[in-house]
């Protein structure tokens, strides 16, 4: 082989990546978490929810949109890029209603997840406290808009994976919302089955299988168990109340 | 007067001009018109939806048969006769009286700003608003005369150049640009262009000749020349003067752009705020087919180029190009990741150049009168000339062009400014500059700027124009990043609990943090240049904060006796202890 | 000469008092933590209002007057404040009520509930009228410590207390930071 290797440099530490590798690609297989809510491998990145932010040469970009180009210098985990990151996820736990108590995704929320990691106490901003609509009509799958926090995963899983139009988001600035591909607008009435991955993918407990509300006990949920950072996590935050004790 | 129909016109299957027909004939858009419109088209329910919701000028409730959006600039805005206007009408802002006769409300600046104060009358501007005409105004729509049968003279934008310089000294020979390009081949022409050193005239600055060549050297199935007409930076208004006076000259540019980078097809994307343009553009798009400057075989060569027209509906976001781009793609206006560039990924994911309308005059000036004569004006870094919107507290306000490299101090004695506190270069993007910068030159490497110029005099409250500009941000954002969708609500926030008297150090010590957040790591130039404004006044007019501020350690923030309201309404309640201080 | 005790007080405001119950689930080391602390106004000692205390711990957000009227009690008299649990810090579960306006929340409890008698809503000026919103403490007062739970583990209670008394910057451990 006289293949040429390419390498970026994340905090330091030499990381490897093929061509058309992004940052993010790149951080994920050499074990090296970088935050993130709205990536998943896999589906195509969106670059919305800024969590990846890393600074690259002094200019801040999105590491699970921006290209891996060999040589660049990558700052991830420095303590100002984490204070970042918290004001972010403070943002997003404002603009909502995210009330962790009540929510049956509490323990295995990236969203909660990923703020433990930022250690993350307050929601720092005031809340805003939106009135935005529960849907309930489909027979399987609940969606509560209070939590969404725009990541469009769901949006991605469903025309990518599922090959299907299910979700979408629509408005604009702070009124933007998770809309429905139905006549109705409703859940119900969209083609969205309890097997899809769009009706799993969420990473807040804004859509959520029904009847399996609380099905794992308090500390044995995933992130009772895992810290977010943790490498190859992804996967099992997937496999949600089906993975064993470590 | 009137808006015609666009039936007959290129493009009127646009899902914006469709949605337009239907606001226009029905005061609003039902839910039950939008599937329909979804199945004639082939679009997901939800696209239909997500761009009604997106573009401010469509509504899902009805609006008054008159649709009154008083502009809500610092100049070309005033919300005074706005609140006179609803006083007489008898309704509040946003509201559509319910006999469906009228609805007000205010919008982002509407580029009036050398003939305000301002407003769109089912999309047509009224221009030097006072409380006499507001009067009269009210009067013709409680009589229900026709729009068409008011006094004309309302209606006429005036195009004031106060200042002609190197590309407005002149009017172009229809065709002639052209016909120098067609000479000189498109290599020839290209290097013309990039000799020339024209840059970006939207403010960015990059170099033309270079955007054009990567588009032409890149591959794809079709190219295409966009012309971004959405002038909606407040304060701005040179391109409605050129779309008005100089439409040639900038659809010759086009289709010179076009002959560069091998594109058969243009697109002029108008601001909504500008419709009342339309019929004007069409006209002038008609005549250059006739002339043989548009279409197949221009001028006799093999070269084809068409343009077509596709009016926004109001969403200072689509200024962006990519987001632009978007919105032609009959999408809400989010700015795409990038890279891809446009230039090699735009429209339809085909290599795409996206100019400002000044560049793509400036172009055809250039295959006319060569390279050298355009790059033997201006400075070394910024070649030829700008054309600036002056505009605010100035005697003389209108479009003025000058070389590259005057200073904010001659440009202020020429537009009869005096006693300035403050200029806001480029719009509420931009910066705003204090009285002890104004030595300081009009360049790329200097004060960069679309040509936006708010001036300010010595009589205004700063504060409440950075408050206004915070408005505008937190409207105009498309939702898509956290740090913009959050963060120009939060600064919006702000900056209105220090303007009512409520903020304390630390309110003013928490809005410069997210400012600065803000800035470093939204997605795309709106969130990285929403907090200008603050972060400009703070650093020179901080006085204009400091003043107003509580000497109180903490202030709430919300109202706390006002948040009583409803339960003192509901137990009828009015003791001591039905109160908070 | 023994040191004076470090005075606390505690209060529940729209809360449940379950932050007050994990509190004591620290169990013995409550006998520990009296060596060094003294109790002021609180629910465990029934004193009504605060002296000049060192730390004030206040459970649960604000949706009346009186919520307002000791958060600014204890703010006033307290060096230290701390938001503790969910609703002091966002509201939490009462904070649901947000998502309806007072009238509607008002109307179904004492108007429209089956088996409601003498449908009426509450007037007597005793009553502390309630905010058409729940909020949580940093909106009215500036806070000066956040612990979150719901309610926070008694670890965590003992973790900040103890960071506090020996003039420590306090921190939470991951493994004791949780939400719910």
């Amino acid at each position: 082989m006289n293949r040429s290797i390419t390498v970026i440099e994340i905090d330091g530490q030499a990381v490897p990546f093929d061509e058309g590798q992004t940052i993010m690609d790149a951080a994920m297989a050499a074990g090296i978490y970088i935050p993130h809510l709205c990536h998943k491998p896999g589906l195509t990145p969106h670059g919305s929810c800024k969590l990846c932010t890393v600074d690259v040469d002094g200019r801040s970009v999105s590491s699970c949109t921006m290209p891996a180009v060999n040589g660049m210098k990558v700052s991830n985990n420095t303590p100002a890029l984490m204070e970042v990151r918290k004001s972010i996820t403070q943002m997003l736990f404002v603009e909502g209603n995210h009330l962790c108590p009540s929510c049956e995704k509490t323990g295995d929320c990236t969203l909660q997840a990923v703020a433990y990691h930022l250690g993350m106490l307050d929601g720092h901003y005031p809340q805003f406290y939106p009135k935005r609509a529960v849907d309930a009509s489909h027979p399987e799958i609940l969606l509560d808009r209070d939590r969404c926090i725009l990541c469009a995963l769901c949006v991605r899983a469903g025309r990518e994976v599922d090959g299907k139009e299910i979700f979408a988001i629509t408005g604009r600035g702070i009124d933007a919302t998770l809309s429905i591909h139905s006549e109705s607008g409703l859940l119900g009435d969209s083609d969205l089955s309890v097997d899809d991955l769009a009706a799993h993918i969420c990473p807040v407990g804004a859509i959520l299988i029904k009847d399996e509300g609380y099905e794992v006990p308090i500390g044995r949920r995933t992130f009772d168990l895992h810290c977010i950072a943790e490498p190859g996590l992804e996967p099992v935050i997937l496999r949600k109340g089906d993975h064993t004790d470590a | 007067m009137g808006v015609e129909s666009s039936n007959d016109v290129q493009g009127a299957d646009h899902l914006l001009h469709r949605l337009y027909e239907i606001q226009l004939k029905y005061g609003y858009i039902s839910k039950e018109v939008m599937l329909c419109l979804s199945k004639e088209l082939q679009l997901p329910i939800t696209q239909v939806e997500g761009v009604v919701d997106f573009y401010s000028f469509f509504y899902r409730t009805p609006r008054g048969r008159y649709h009154l959006l008083f502009s809500h600039c610092t100049s070309c805005g005033d919300l005074s006769l706005m609140q006179r206007c609803c006083e007489v009408v008898g309704i509040s802002a946003g509201e559509t009286r319910s006999d469906g006769l009228v609805s007000i409300d205010s919008t982002s600046c509407i580029g009036m700003c050398d003939q305000g104060p301002a407003l769109l009358i089912n999309q047509l501007p009224i221009v030097n608003l006072d409380d006499a005409r507001i009067d009269q105004l009210v009067l013709l729509m409680e009589q229900q005369t026709p729009i068409c049968d008011w006094p004309s003279d309302w209606f006429t934008v005036q195009e004031k150049v106060c200042r002609a310089g190197l590309l407005l000294h002149d009017t172009l020979e229809v065709g002639a640009g052209l016909r120098a390009a067609l000479r000189q081949g498109r290599e020839a022409l290209l290097q013309s262009i990039t000799d020339s050193g024209l840059r970006g005239r939207g403010g960015a600055g990059f170099s033309a000749g270079m955007k054009w060549r990567f588009c032409r050297e890149a591959v794809g199935e079709a190219h295409y020349v966009i012309c971004n007409a959405d002038e909606g930076e407040p304060g701005t208004f040179k391109d409605r003067m050129l779309l008005r006076e100089h439409a040639d000259t900038l659809f010759e540019g086009m289709t010179i752009g076009g002959y560069v980078i091998g594109a058969e097809k243009g697109f002029l994307y108008l601001r909504g705020e500008y419709r009342y343009l339309l019929s004007h553009l069409q006209q002038c798009l008609v005549m250059r087919r006739q002339q043989g400057l548009l279409g197949s075989s221009i001028l006799g060569e093999a070269f084809n180029f068409d343009i077509e027209i596709v009016v926004g509906a109001g969403a200072y976001i689509c200024g962006e190009e990519s987001a632009l781009i978007e919105s032609l793609e009959q999408k809400r206006g989010v700015p795409r990741v990038r890279p891809p560039f446009p230039v090699t990924s735009g429209y339809l994911g085909q290599p795409t150049i996206v100019n400002n309308v000044e560049t793509l005059v400036a172009a055809t000036h250039i295959a006319l009168h060569g390279g050298a004569w355009f790059a033997a004006h201006g400075t070394a870094s910024s070649k030829g000339s700008k054309i600036l919107s002056i505009s605010g507290d100035c005697a003389r306000p209108g479009v003025y062009e000058y070389d590259f490299g005057l200073t904010i101090a001659q440009m202020l004695e020429d537009c009869g400014a005096t006693d300035t506190q403050a200029v806001q270069i480029g719009g509420p993007s931009g910066r705003l500059i204090a009285a002890k910068s104004f030595d300081r030159t009009i360049a790329f490497d200097d004060l960069a700027t679309g040509g936006s110029m708010m001036i300010y005099g010595g009589q205004r409250n700063m504060l409440n124009v950075v408050q206004n500009f915070a408005h505008f941000f937190a409207h105009e954002s498309c939702g898509f990043c956290t740090p913009c969708r959050v963060g120009t609500q939060l600064m919006k926030n702000g900056v209105d609990k220090i303007a009512t008297g409520h903020g304390t150090a630390y309110d003013m010590d928490e809005l410069k943090r997210l400012s600065s957040m803000v800035k470093r790591r939204s997605h795309c130039g709106l969130g990285q240049t929403a907090p200008n404004p603050i972060l400009n006044a703070m650093e020179s007019f901080p006085e204009a904060f400091i003043g107003v501020l509580t000497h109180h350690e903490y202030e709430p923030y919300f109202d706390l006796d006002r948040s009583l309201n409803e339960a003192r309404r509901l137990t009828g309640r009015d003791d001591a202890e039905a109160h908070l201080s | 000469m023994r040191n004076p005790k470090v005075r606390v007080a505690t209060t529940s405001l729209a809360g449940c008092f379950g932050c007050h119950m994990s509190f004591l689930d620290m169990d013995e080391r409550i006998v520990a933590l009296l060596e060094q602390v003294e109790f002021n106004r609180s629910p465990l000692t029934d004193i009504k209002h605060c002296d000049p205390c060192d730390i004030g711990l206040v459970e649960g957000g604000l949706c009346n007057v009186d919520n307002v009227h000791v958060l600014r009690e204890f703010r006033q008299n307290c060096k230290i404040l701390i938001a503790v649990g969910a609703c002091a810090i966002n509201g939490g579960v009462p904070a649901m009520r947000n998502h309806y306006s007072l009238q509607s929340c008002l109307e179904e409890a004492f108007l429209n509930e089956i088996g409601v008698d003498n449908p009426m809503i509450p007037n007597d000026e005793a009553l502390p009228l309630l905010l058409d919103k729940v909020h949580p403490l940093h909106e009215v007062v500036h806070v000066d410590y956040y612990l979150p739970g719901c309610p926070p583990p008694a670890d965590a209670f003992v973790k900040i207390l103890t960071d506090l008394l020996e003039g420590r910057e306090p921190s939470i451990p991951a493994e004791i930071l949780h939400y719910d």
